[in-house]
């Protein structure tokens, strides 16, 4: 699409009228309710065909002096006027909260999950939602109900991102008309850095720690076994075990940890030509240390982790990876998606 | 806007496919054979295409069917505007159309197509029994609309929705169809399309033409007086007049002059009427003898038959005032006088003889003359019967002297013939006669079978004076009806006699029900607007018709509105019932914080009213499986709203 001076007038012009018509500061906190001040409405393309449909008959009953075309075309005419009210009320007072969005790593889609509530007694019915140029998803809410709605983004970039203004349509019942608003749900996803393709083994050098653990409790020897506890690590539990008992607890497999491993994955030490790389190959090395389930401590900047292990501490790792110089500064999303 | 461009599902089609032949097939008696064939075909295949799930035709196969298939109505008609040949096309587009269904625009095309071939349908006929086919035809074709949005429903969700959308889309029909300012067409020239021949009078009288409308019961015009109905016999319903005779037919003389106000002095007893006249294809109008008002748009000929302008092609209603004694032509034209005096060479020696008897009897005395022929119709003992014998050579002389049978219309040729021989200016007059009042809805119905001849003859000093001959022989046919003044076997094969009382009772209910739909909803012209606006005490201006079209529909759409918008929310009867439970706690002084989750505020409960503390676990027990648990049961809200009647702290 060629950036014509034009299209970049108008561009600009629609994203003023967005704000104009959100009519609420942005983000907006939840639950958003699509008031009637914010749902707009305008004939389609089909509504418009229809109008001129409806000129022409009203011309041949009058010049044919048709009684009943005119009793037709006066018929269709309040059925334009009503389908207005049924495709208005098919959006308006609808209500949105934000709902579950987990973190992704940078390149794939992220989803954002919009809960979307109907207090009304009937089913709202074809639903529209959208992000700009994004293609729409569309879906039902049944009377006093909760519907999840699930828009992705595809993101190219760590860190915040924050769901982009989300514009809601509806033409039904008839098609004629549309009924719109726009929403802008305080929602953010975090973005994890890409993982480097290509990494070099982790980094046990110097720094690397290796020593016996204060609790005894570490990964290498089997020792004896306990009842499952949530925090276990799953790879942990002694299924054999649990398959030889008719009915049981889980059991987790405990190990000596004499010679259970530590490893440091240091900003200061890693290698890369700039700081998206070195996070990057820091990414890699989490992971695959989190996949091996060796004890891994992370050194930033300003933040430091100690030696853990779990997904918890995973969780802990990507974020700091993620959100690694950026503040609290969201990343905005106009012109990333597709 | 975003669209999502689904192809059109199966159920999409067979909605579509129901909507065209919900329009079509009314409209295929009014369609050539070949192309209602056609369109049957198409749509068959259709049916099939999504039936059987086969691909749809190819487009240049599509583009070839519609050109053939404007080349035939080209063929057919000539022409491919008009309303014919236009409907025509419009029925060729839309069956094809049906079978390119590919994106929901081709849906929405084949709904507007729809809906305009629902209007072709009232090109042709208007009646009830249509009202009702295009009424069904709009409900499928909106229930079409519907399912091309949303096919999910089924069938009898997809018209329940439908119905109720067309229901409240009813009160801004009635509105605009009442109030809207109506305008009289036409907008633009119509095409002149080719009608088929349509009975009744017509513009020249030979023997047997008007007992031939005898056999018609076909409604030609409705009456409703403004006062109380005249007497039967002086109901005559002018039409052309046919002064010109050619040995056996008579026709009508050229207009050589037209008056806008009635040419005769305009005094003695009137009549008001409002007369609503089917369409005929002719130019003349009907009205009571002696016209003293015109309608709009019309004028009187110099032999006093009101004729419009334009031919009437729509139902026509205008209000009307008869003179019956009113006296005209006293001062008539010479021309006018010798034609009426003219006769051919030769041709019915024996009648021409026995008037020339009478003009030397009594020399100038023209009525005495008058009254002489009457007396010789009356002597004749002429007989009434729709079955005259044919005349051969001197039509008038057989009537009158050897079969001494015939119709009205033998009746005034012979007697107009015999005045012109004895050398009165007369002419013919033909019409209708009498008329049958519905008792239903008071309207006096003029038939088909009513159709009338009779004389006028010029007296100097008095003017144009009406002999109906037929009343002579036959005084039943005026002061009663056809039935009763032929014999009782002839009778029997007509339209007009209903032997059966309910038969009859259901006929009038029938055209009651006919009438007023052709004079309320039909005929709710300009003029028809404006009588009811002004009956109501509104000025019928179009500004005025406006502003109250949009002061109501302004509180029709507020209404409807509200009931749209309403919010019914029925707040969780087991929530409802715990409130209540809060409440009567709170008056003991343990209130409900936003914070406590109900078991928590149970147990605080339980323990600031220790003697309470079973029947509250027991009723906070209840309200958590009823709002928690995966599957409530219905017999615990009953339990729970008991427990909580009952509790009394």
């Amino acid at each position: 699409m060629p950036a014509t001076p034009f299209r970049q007038l108008r561009r600009r012009l629609h994203e003023r009228f967005v704000r104009w018509a959100l009519r609420v500061p942005t983000p907006e906190p939840a639950p958003i309710i699509l008031t009637q001040r914010r749902v707009y409405v305008l004939p389609t393309r089909p509504g418009l065909a229809f109008g001129v449909a409806l000129i022409t008959i009203f011309l041949g009953a009058v010049n044919y002096n048709l009684s009943l075309g005119h009793a037709l075309v006066f018929l269709l005419a309040g059925l334009g006027i009503v389908t207005i009210l049924h495709t208005f009320r098919n959006l308006v007072q609808l209500h949105i909260r934000p709902g579950r969005c987990e973190p992704v790593f940078a390149g794939s889609h992220a989803s954002f999950t919009l809960l979307l509530e109907n207090p009304r007694n009937d089913t709202r019915t074809s639903l529209r939602l959208y992000l700009p140029d994004a293609a729409p998803i569309e879906i039902d809410v049944a009377a006093q109900a909760v519907t999840a709605a699930t828009l992705t983004l595809p993101t190219l970039r760590r860190g915040w991102l924050a769901l982009p203004r989300i514009t809601l349509e509806t033409t039904w019942p008839l098609g004629l008309v549309r009924a719109w608003s726009y929403a802008a749900p305080d929602m953010r996803c975090l973005v994890y850095p890409q993982p480097a393709a290509k990494a070099p083994p982790l980094p046990w050098g110097g720094d690397t720690a290796q020593g016996s653990r204060r609790d005894g409790q570490g990964a290498d020897d089997f020792s004896s076994l306990r009842h499952h506890q949530p925090a276990d690590p799953p790879r942990h539990i002694a299924w054999k075990a649990v398959a030889r008992q008719e009915q049981g607890p889980l059991l987790t497999k405990q190990f000596n940890g004499s010679t259970a491993q530590e490893v440091w994955l240091d900003w200061q030490t890693t290698p890369g030509a700039d700081t998206e790389e070195r996070i990057s190959l820091l990414t890699r090395w989490l992971l695959d240390a989190d996949a091996t389930g060796i004890y891994w401590g992370l050194r930033l900047p300003q933040i430091t982790l100690a030696p853990a292990q779990g997904s918890a501490h995973r969780a802990a790792g990507l974020r700091a990876l993620a959100l690694f110089g950026h503040g609290a500064t969201h990343q905005v999303a106009h012109g990333v998606a597709h | 806007m975003a669209r999502i461009d689904r192809p059109v599902s199966r159920r999409q089609s067979f909605w579509l496919l129901l909507a065209a032949i919900a329009t079509c097939a009314p409209l295929t008696a009014h369609m050539p054979l070949w192309l209602s064939l056609g369109a049957g075909a198409a749509l068959l295949w259709r049916g099939l295409l999504s039936w059987q799930g086969w691909r749809l035709p190819a487009r240049w196969l599509l583009i070839l069917l519609v050109v053939i298939g404007s080349l035939g109505v080209f063929l057919e008609y000539r022409s491919l505007f008009g309303r014919t040949p236009g409907i025509a096309l419009l029925l060729i587009f839309l069956s094809l159309k049906l079978l390119e269904l590919r994106a929901p625009r081709d849906a929405v095309v084949s709904v507007l197509l729809c809906y305009f071939l629902i209007l072709g349908q009232f090109l042709f006929t208007q009646t009830i029994p249509t009202a009702l086919l295009t009424g069904i035809a709009v409900i499928i074709t909106t229930a079409a609309l519907l399912a091309a949005n949303d096919d999910r429903p089924t069938v009898l969700q997809q018209l329940r929705r439908t119905g109720l959308l067309l229901l409240q889309a009813l009160p801004f029909m009635l509105l605009l169809f009442v109030l809207f300012p109506r305008i009289d067409g036409p907008l633009w020239g119509l095409p002149e399309d080719r009608r088929s021949a349509l009975s009744g009078l017509s513009e020249t009288m030979s023997p047997g033409s008007i007992a031939q409308l005898s056999q018609s019961d076909e409604i030609v015009f409705r009456v409703r007086f403004s006062g109380s109905t005249p007497a039967q016999s002086q109901l005559y319903w002018r039409g052309p007049v046919l002064p010109i005779m050619d040995g056996r037919t008579w026709r009508m003389a050229p207009f050589r002059h037209f008056y806008t106000t009635p040419p005769y002095p305009l005094t003695g007893k009137a009549i008001d009427y409002e007369l609503t006249l089917e369409p005929h294809g002719k130019r003349w109008l009907f009205a009571l003898e002696l016209p003293a008002t015109l309608p709009p748009e019309s004028a009187l000929t110099g032999d006093y038959q009101l004729l419009t302008r334009q031919i009437v092609r729509n139902r026509l209603r205008y209000t009307q005032r008869a003179i019956p004694e009113a006296v005209s032509g006293q001062e008539e034209a010479p021309d006018v006088l010798r034609e009426s005096l003219r006769l051919p060479e030769d041709g019915n020696p024996r009648t021409r003889a026995v008037a020339q008897t009478w003009r030397q009897r009594h020399g100038n005395d023209e009525a005495a003359i008058l009254n002489t022929a009457k007396d010789f119709f009356a002597r004749q003992l002429l007989v009434y019967t729709l079955n005259p014998p044919l005349a051969e050579r001197d039509p008038v002389d057989e009537f009158l002297f050897d079969s001494k049978r015939g119709f009205c219309e033998h009746f005034a040729a012979a007697f107009t013939v015999a005045m012109r021989a004895a050398g009165i200016p007369a002419r013919v007059v033909t019409g209708y006669q009498g008329g049958e009042i519905n008792p239903v809805d008071g309207y006096l119905v003029v038939r088909q079978y009513d159709a009338h001849a009779w004389s006028e003859v010029w007296l100097a000093g008095h003017g144009w004076i009406r002999v109906d001959p037929t009343a002579i022989s036959a005084p039943r046919r005026i002061d009663s009806s056809i039935t009763s003044a032929i014999s009782a076997d002839e009778a029997a094969t007509l339209l007009a006699n209903q032997r059966f009382t309910w038969l009859r009772t259901l006929r009038y209910q029938l055209d009651a029900v006919t009438n007023g739909w052709n004079q309320w909803v039909l005929g709710y012209n300009p003029q028809r607007q404006r009588d009811l606006l002004n009956q109501l005490g509104l000025n019928a201006d179009w500004r005025n018709m406006t502003a109250l079209l949009a002061v109501l529909c302004g509180i029709a759409l507020l209404l409807l509105t509200v009931w749209i918008l309403r919010q019914r929310q029925r707040p969780d009867p087991a929530l409802v019932a715990w409130r209540r439970f809060t409440k009567r706690l709170a008056r003991r002084g343990v209130t409900w914080q936003a914070w406590e989750g109900p078991v928590e505020f149970a147990a605080r409960a339980a323990q600031h009213l220790p003697e309470h503390a079973k029947s509250i676990n027991d009723t906070t027990q209840l309200y958590v499986r009823l709002r928690y648990a995966a599957h409530p049961q219905a017999a615990d809200l009953a339990l729970l709203k008991a427990k909580i009647a009952h509790f009394n702290p």
